[in-house]
């Protein structure tokens, strides 16, 4: 997604000169395109989040659209009051991308663990957030934010994630919601990277017999109301899966949808417990620790079905 | 009798509003009659920023009430946001909103809320009142406009207290690094903050070498000295193609104006009602210019 993500920004930078984009001084190697290419659009802000997100605030003033990008809580928790204050009630264009949502940093522990990041954006009024499955969802979600004329949050996984799309979605609508494989007992809904985990679990379902719907929502907020009351009428159980805490987070998003429509349906939310880490190790193995990887979505889910 | 007559009381007819010493009355007024209509508090802030607010609105500062939206305007930030009835008093006086507006200062419904805001406030371009925002901010105004070639100017007021924030001296560094030569920075220094000194919180002193340790230019005024001011200003514009933003360190007495205000931290709180507004209005009437 990292990748995908400066090759759409970098399309961005060739048609539109008053785009910028800020680091804290992170992307070693990942931003070499823009120093490159586009020497005097691209500035280290240096390790000053708060200087870094109130500066963004102050250029988009001066009529220009501003990505702000450094890794896990460090564009966004740290400077969070940079982002209510001067980005988000000002309607400032400043994009926040946060590479690293989740345990992509899982081995270097708690403190570059990105999992509140999806609760607390969602809690600010004029952030409109985007947390792409896969490197697709991720090209499309750029150009979107550039016609959002204000402040939004993109919170990316790695580099080198595997594609789960196999259509061209180029010309979809990103803010809503996306169905990557249709079912009949279940639906299984995720927002960002671990798409890959819901996906496989479907499929694990599948081997037992369970037919699970995949639908991906790349974009949690606005999230998209009419896909949800639409699955809401079509399953008796909705899981949700989100790297992240489920306090105020992605499922809590589509509990609030559903809990307000009165159609009755079941959701079971799977994502961190209300918890921080306090294990460290690879993506993929603190998804299980955490009961979040596909094995523990598909057996979660299968229980889960049975009552 | 209405708001402004009131408050215009004395002048035998409109004061001249251009003149600093006038405008810094004025704010000094309007502060008074805020703090008193509203039971507000900041009334201590507002009298020791009252003649920097003065000054900025009287020739420095490139803007015009008749289109407070014109591109190439100078860009003011209060950064110390609970002194927003100075800015207010200083825009509604310079023709950006009317003055009988001011009454509505803290009001339920009113946009003119404590900390200064700009939404729906011509004149105000940033909101604030969480202090250490505004230098990040001007910060990247200036720079873009940097960036842009212009010629426009920003400014920026600050609190003593404030500098207790990182983000101040995160911008600091920020500001110096990209050299923003066209970013002017003033510090009330009135030397307390919300429950002690500012020695004795987080003491700031050497104040002046730590601005210079960040690449700064520094000056460093009497500012309640409307001439000493402007000369100050001057200056800092002269700092243009040195390649480092200025910082203009004002000294200040916070309660300036009425003699049971200065120097104490209670009117940082208090609201003068009854005999406390009488005297403090009796005060000021003297130092009428």
């Amino acid at each position: 997604m990292r990748d995908a993500f400066v090759r759409a920004l970098l399309r961005e930078f060739a048609v539109n000169d008053r785009v910028v984009i800020i680091t804290g001084d992170l992307g070693f190697g990942v931003l070499k395109p823009f120093w490159e290419q586009y020497p005097d659009r691209i500035i280290n802000a240096g390790i000053a989040e708060q200087g870094m997100v109130g500066m963004a605030a102050g250029l988009a003033a001066t009529g220009r659209t501003v990505f702000v990008y450094s890794i896990g809580n460090f564009p966004t928790i740290r400077p969070l009051e940079q982002i209510r204050n001067d980005c988000a009630y000002h309607g400032a264009d400043v994009k926040i991308v946060c590479v690293g949502g989740g345990f992509v940093y899982g081995s270097l522990g708690m403190s570059h663990h990105a999992t509140e990041d999806i609760p607390v954006l969602r809690a600010m009024p004029g952030v409109t957030c985007f947390a792409p499955g896969d490197p697709a969802e991720t090209e499309a979600a750029v150009p979107e934010m550039m016609k959002i004329r204000g402040t939004c949050y993109l919170r990316l996984g790695r580099g080198n994630e595997r594609a789960v799309h196999t259509d061209d979605i180029s010309g979809a609508d990103i803010m809503k919601a996306m169905t990557l494989r249709a079912g009949t007992d279940t639906a299984l809904l995720s927002t960002g990277g671990i798409l890959t985990e819901t996906y496989d679990a479907a499929e694990m379902l599948a081997a037992r017999g369970i037919s699970a719907e995949v639908v991906s929502f790349p974009c949690f907020k606005p999230i998209d109301r009419d896909k949800l009351l639409e699955l809401s009428r079509r399953f008796d159980l909705i899981v949700t899966a989100e790297e992240g805490n489920v306090t105020g987070g992605f499922g809590s998003a589509v509990c609030e949808v559903l809990a307000e429509s009165g159609n009755g349906c079941r959701v079971r939310r799977i994502g961190l417990d209300d918890r921080y880490t306090s294990v460290v190790g690879n993506q993929k193995y603190l998804r299980g620790v955490y009961g979040m990887d596909a094995k523990a979505i598909c057996d979660r889910t299968a229980a889960w079905l049975k009552g | 009798m209405d708001y402004e007559a009131l408050t215009h009381a004395g002048f035998g007819g409109a004061p001249d509003v251009s003149d600093p010493k006038v405008l810094a009355w004025l704010i000094r007024r309007h502060g008074l009659e805020m703090s008193h209509l509203s039971r507000g508090s900041h009334i201590g802030s507002v009298f020791s920023v009252a003649e920097i607010i003065a000054v900025l609105y009287t020739g420095v500062l490139h803007v015009d009430p008749r289109d407070p939206k014109m591109p190439d305007r100078d860009r003011m930030i209060l950064s110390k946001g609970h002194a927003g009835s100075a800015v207010y008093a200083a825009l509604a006086e310079r023709g950006f909103f009317p003055v009988e507006q001011l009454k509505t200062h803290y009001a339920d419904g009113s946009i003119l809320s404590g900390h200064v805001s700009h939404k729906g406030v011509p004149g105000v371009e940033v909101s604030t009142g969480s202090l250490g925002h505004g230098l990040p901010v001007a910060t990247g105004m200036a720079l873009g406009a940097k960036m842009d070639g212009e010629t426009w100017r920003v400014y920026t007021v600050m609190g003593d207290g404030e500098c207790d924030e990182g983000s101040v001296w995160e911008a600091a560094l920020q500001a110096n690094q990209f050299g923003l030569d066209n970013l002017i920075v003033t510090i009330d220094y009135n030397h307390m903050q919300s429950l002690f000194t500012v020695a004795d919180t987080l003491a700031l002193e050497p104040f002046e070498d730590k601005w210079r340790a960040f690449g700064w230019n520094v000056i460093r005024t009497d500012g309640h000295d409307t001439e000493a001011l402007r000369a100050a200003y001057a200056r800092a514009c002269a700092n243009r193609g040195t390649g480092h933003p200025t910082v203009i360190i004002a000294d200040t007495v916070k309660g300036k104006g009425v003699s049971f205000m200065e120097n104490d931290i209670l009117w940082h709180y208090r609201t003068p009602q009854g005999e406390e507004y009488e005297a403090a209005l009796k005060e000021l009437e003297a130092l009428r210019p």
